[in-house]
């Protein structure tokens, strides 16, 4: 018999709860429901669920301060939903240790695309991921290689630093200063400038069409997203 | 880096209020006619010939043709004429200058005095104002008219010009000498290329000696080395190269209100350039400045400005005598050098007194003391007016003295069976004394003649006659007497002191009960009516008060009641505001206003200007009011900061709670509103699985489309409330338009969009959201009117001096006229049958973001083919320079 994973959902609108359940359980998850922070870190510690979506607007605290609440108390992998369009509150939860965001209104797919995504990662550890490819290109985070249709492609040393951040996780956000700090080891301050020019260079080696990048997505004011999957198959968006 | 090795912060202060300011080039000569402006347009013309934008301001030619010849090449701008008592005067038109604005400008004879009625007495004050401006300025000045060196030129020469410019102005300036030898110069004279030919032979015999000029061409060299010397050290201390200046010599000239204290205040500052020394100019306040005269009071007045243009800094200090105050000063300004005028006190007064060099010598052992001696023609002028000084009072108080020798005589005849002869005279001293300490030093000496006199007539024998038998007592006459006059002399000076100790008290209460009025005012109007009132009952003159405001300065209170000023006033007021300094009546600018205007102002800006202005029209100050006026005005400009501060702050407060109020308010509606929107909309998804239930994709893409209004709604709220953040960062258009394409996919459907996007297009520095939210209101626009299936385009195009990203489809396109109405608020396109779904909201907020970002959007219709194309417009200024990726590596 499947073991089947277990999200759980921290929000205090009941109507939002019951649709994220539908479609969790539909997608054969099992799921877990808090209405409040105090419920939240309860069942989180009770019931260790793989997964946790949390609405950063709940009424009893903010949600900014239990991001770090929910990584210490667990090791599960957190999802922040929020209806605040501020990217950076978005930042500071992704640097204060969440693993990816959604921003109300959602799509359900586009949700239980971020789900399967963190599972993933959540199988893999993280840099685990020896290989994947996202249409005809494949990159080898052991052999350090990346081809295109076959062909081997060129990539200076940072290069492809930013093509590996962006694949130990794929799928998921990566926060420029989550990049650059890896990149830039020794840089005090961050240039946002040279990431750009950096990417801009790759997706010109790796894209079809850079004009309309399907590789390596862009999260406005906030970072990058690898579009690719271990196994090779489809890009998580679109 | 150590201590010594930092910039001094003074030079480098000094360094920034250079930028952005014009540089001054002075061309110096040590006499007429050695061909300072023919230099001067020579230099000129070979700036324009390297393309620099040159004007000429003013160049006299004298009608020399070589002259006249060169001013020909250049552009001039015309003189504007003044009526001066019949005559036209052609002054340099300044106000034309500064419209024209030229790069460089050429301005002969910098000492020029203007006509009454200019702008400025003088014509290197409008060069200052030119300089301000951010023009360059080329001038010409011979050594005779600098300021320092006026006593010295006309101690060989006899001749002493009154057009002088101040040290402190030329140290601004480049200087390059114009040289000839004096025996070229002489034949150029009698070749009458000097002057016009029939003022020269005058003028040769007067100045034109061989001696003369020699000497004046040292002057002149001189000076232009210690301009190079001064502009050397002045980069050493701003680079802090390791240079060796002396430090530590501080100089003091004692001034008085004699004449010849302009040329102490002249010495000094030789001594302060030579030695590289701040200097101070001090003037000992004793009792003896009670009985000054007006004509004393601007004496002193002026040699003190006189000192403060040459840069020297200005004090005035109390003190019980000049010794004492000058020893103190000396000890607490830690002077090395004192620079005093040799005393013009008769020998018999510094026998009593000791001279005030030999006490000083005494008490200030390790100080350099330099006595100049005193300019005869001047120190006479100076004795003339010190003979008039002590009043003589009115008569009534000779009568009163009269009348009280009477009684003591009456009373002495009575006593005189009683008492000795010799006692009575005693009795004399009563009246002696009595008229000195009330009506002063004269009506004592007065009584005590008066005295001796009615003494010896009626009680020595032989009586009723002034003649006496015994010698003995004349002795008694001359005993009474010298009495009267030691006594009388003593309690004068106390009486004098009372005055002087009244007269402070009754400043000291004035200042006092002016501060008091201002703290009791509540409302920054109350305050400025408080202001006027109370320095108008004061000083007893009418006054103004001024705020600063965009259009100038505003008429706020006045006393008494005045509801606007002439033209040349709110001039004057204007400028007093702008240069923070006094101008008007009783200034050195725009002296024809009858009102004279002070700042108000503390280290951060300027709070406003008070007029001043007499009933009668005279000047509104008498100088002994000046200091108290100064203390009004710094009281004044305290209050008056204090209540801005304190508006400010409330206004601050206010606006604060305002916007924790809007942001609370946004906040919940964006949740509120999202959340039942995320609701339904994942709703109609589910429902979607359901192919029994129709309509559940209207639901879902209304629900959108709801969603995509909210947002617009509280983006527009975010605008009108002035509340929009910004955080710029580095943006690369291919992601900016992937995101924005990829946002609209769904409401794009109908359309292919093309991207055109050069793959070099540099980075720009903007807000991504704000420029996202832009391009998605663009495609959502395009996408509502363009026929469907037609494709949309979205280029992005670097041209000079901008980065151009347009959105343009195949439409309709925009009606005439209505390019710029498509922007505002709730406005759709008339004139099509086509019903548009939307809020009329999308371009109005594309506008107001582009803005606030610092860009520009306009509409027009496509150059090629039909259809709307709207055009974002990136400033040069928000592009980043391109680099290449190996740079980072």
């Amino acid at each position: 018999m499947k073991v089947r994973h277990k999200v759980l959902i921290v929000d205090d609108e009941p109507h939002i709860r019951r649709l994220i359940q539908a479609a969790l359980v539909r997608a054969d998850y099992a799921t877990i429901e808090a209405a409040t922070a105090r419920e939240g870190l309860d069942k989180l510690r009770d019931e260790r669920p793989d997964i946790a979506l949390l609405d950063l607007g709940l009424p009893d605290r903010d949600g900014l301060e239990l991001v770090p609440l929910f990584k210490q108390h667990s090791d599960t992998t957190l999802i922040v939903v929020s209806a605040r369009d501020a990217t950076e509150e978005k930042v500071a939860a992704l640097d204060l240790g969440a693993d990816d965001y959604l921003t109300k209104p959602f799509d359900t797919d586009e949700l239980l695309a971020r789900v399967r995504v963190a599972l993933r990662n959540r199988m893999t550890r993280g840099g685990g991921v020896p290989a994947l490819s996202v249409g005809d290109v494949k990159i080898d985070l052991l052999e350090r290689r990346v081809t295109k249709g076959g062909a081997e492609v060129h990539l200076t040393p940072k290069e492809y630093a930013v093509l590996s951040q962006l694949a130990k996780f794929p799928g998921r956000v990566i926060t420029h200063g989550q990049i650059m700090a890896q990149v830039w080891p020794h840089e005090v301050e961050h240039h946002v400038e040279y990431l750009r020019v950096l990417v801009r260079t790759l997706r010109q080696k790796l894209e079809d069409d850079p004009q309309q990048p399907r590789i390596i997505g862009n999260e406005l004011g906030i970072g990058y997203r690898l579009h690719a999957s271990p196994d090779g198959g489809a890009p998580a968006r679109d | 880096m150590t201590e010594s090795d930092r910039p001094s912060p003074q030079a480098l202060l000094r360094q920034a209020a250079q930028e952005g300011r014009g540089r001054l080039k002075v061309f110096l000569g040590a006499a007429p006619g050695v061909g300072k402006t023919w230099e001067m347009l020579t230099e000129g013309r070979e700036r324009r010939e390297s393309g620099i934008d040159v004007v000429v301001g003013v160049v006299e030619t004298h009608g020399r043709r070589e002259t006249e010849a060169l001013v020909h090449g250049h552009e001039i701008v015309p003189r504007h004429e003044v009526a001066h008592k019949g005559h036209t005067l052609a002054e340099m038109d300044i106000d034309a200058l500064l419209e024209r604005r030229p790069q460089l400008a050429l301005v002969d004879e910098l000492a020029h005095t203007n006509a009454p009625g200019s702008r400025h007495p003088k014509r290197y004050q409008d060069v200052e104002e030119l300089l301000d401006a951010g023009i360059d300025v080329y001038s010409t000045i011979n050594i005779q008219h600098v300021e320092s060196l006026n006593d010295v030129v006309a101690s060989f020469t006899r001749v002493r010009v009154r057009e002088t410019v101040p040290d402190s102005f030329l140290e601004q300036a480049e200087i390059e000498v114009v040289d000839i030898p004096p025996d070229e110069l002489i034949e150029r004279l009698k070749d009458g290329k000097v002057y016009i030919p029939q003022e020269a032979t005058r003028a040769l015999n007067h100045f034109f000696s061989k001696t003369n000029l020699t000497a004046l061409r040292e002057l002149a060299l001189r000076r232009a080395a210690q301009a190079v010397d001064a502009q050397m050290l002045e980069h050493v201390r701003a680079n802090a190269l390791a240079g060796s200046f002396a430090v530590g010599e501080r100089i003091i000239v004692a001034v008085s209100e004699h004449a010849h204290a302009a040329g102490l205040v002249r010495a000094g500052k030789r001594l302060a350039d030579a030695l590289r020394a701040p200097w101070t100019a001090v003037h000992i306040e004793t009792q003896r400045d009670q009985a000054f005269s007006d004509a004393d009071r601007r004496q002193l007045a002026d040699t003190l400005a006189l000192a403060s243009r040459l840069g020297a800094a200005t004090s005035s200090i109390p003190a019980a005598d000049v010794v004492d105050g000058l020893t103190r000063f000396a000890g607490d300004a830690r002077a090395t050098q004192i620079v005093l005028g040799k005393s013009t006190r008769s020998w018999w007064f510094e026998l009593r007194h000791g001279s005030v060099v030999d006490r000083l010598v005494r008490t200030l052992g390790d100080v350099a003391i330099h006595v100049m001696p005193s300019d005869p023609e001047e120190g006479k002028a100076a004795v003339r007016r010190q003979r008039v000084r002590t009043p003589w009072g009115a008569p009534l108080d000779y009568v009163l003295s009269s009348l009280m020798v009477a009684a003591m005589t009456v009373l002495g005849r009575l006593l005189l069976e009683v008492i000795d002869l010799s006692n009575i005279s005693l009795l004399y001293l009563v009246p002696v004394m009595f008229a000195a300490a009330t009506f002063g030093l004269r009506a004592g000496l007065f009584a005590g003649l008066a005295s001796s006199l009615a003494y010896n007539f009626f009680f020595l024998p032989p009586t009723g006659t002034l003649t006496v038998s015994n010698p003995e007592n004349v002795i008694s006459i001359l005993v009474l007497l010298g009495v009267a006059i030691v006594t009388s002399q003593f309690a004068a000076r106390v009486k004098m002191q009372a005055d002087l100790a009244g007269s402070s008290a009754r400043q000291n209460a004035a200042l006092a009960s002016f501060s008091r009025q201002l703290t009791a005012s509540a409302t920054h109007a109350e305050l400025t009516q408080a202001i006027c009132a109370e320095v108008a009952r004061l000083l007893n003159v009418r006054t103004v008060l001024l705020l600063p405001s965009p259009a100038g300065p505003v008429l706020q209170a006045a006393f008494p009641p005045e509801d606007r000023l002439e033209q040349i006033e709110q001039a004057a007021a204007q400028w007093a505001m702008d240069n923070e300094q006094p101008a008007g009546r009783g200034s050195t600018t725009l002296t024809a206003s009858d009102w004279l205007f002070h700042p108000l102002r503390t280290t951060r800006r300027v709070l406003g200007v008070l007029g001043l202005a007499r009933e009668d029209a005279g000047d509104p100050l008498r100088s002994d009011q000046v200091p108290l006026l100064m203390s009004l005005l710094d009281q004044a400009s305290i209050a008056l900061d204090r209540m801005v501060l304190e508006e400010e702050n409330m206004r601050a407060q206010a606006l604060g709670e305002r916007d924790r109020l809007r942001s609370a308010l946004l906040s919940s509606v964006s949740h509120d509103l999202r959340t039942p929107l995320t609701t339904i909309m994942s709703a109609a998804q589910a429902m979607k699985r359901h192919p029994s239930i129709e309509l559940a994709e209207t639901i879902e893409t209304e629900a959108q489309r709801l969603n995509r209004f909210v947002a617009n709604l509280l983006d527009m709220a975010r605008v009108e409330a002035g509340a929009l953040p910004m955080k710029p960062e580095a943006t690369d258009m291919f992601d900016a338009v992937a995101s924005a394409v990829h946002d609209t996919r769904a409401s794009l459907a109908d359309h292919a969009v093309k991207v055109e996007i050069p793959p070099d297009i540099p980075l720009v520095r903007l807000d991504p959201v704000l420029l996202h939210h832009c391009l998605i209101n663009l495609l959502d626009n395009a996408g509502r009117y363009a026929d469907p299936g037609t494709p949309i385009l979205i280029r992005c195009r670097r041209i000079p001096g901008a980065l151009l990203l347009a959105v343009a489809d195949e439409g309709p396109g925009i009606p005439p006229g209505q390019e710029r109405r498509v922007f505002e608020t709730f406005t759709r396109l008339e004139g099509s049958d086509r019903v548009r779904h939307g809020t009329g909201l999308g371009l109005a907020i594309v506008k107001a973001f582009t803005e606030a970002m610092g860009l520009s959007v306009e509409a027009a219709n496509r150059e090629e083919g039909q259809g709307a194309c709207f055009t974002i417009r990136i400033p040069e200024s928000l592009i980043m320079a391109n680099f290449e990726s190996e740079d980072v590596e």
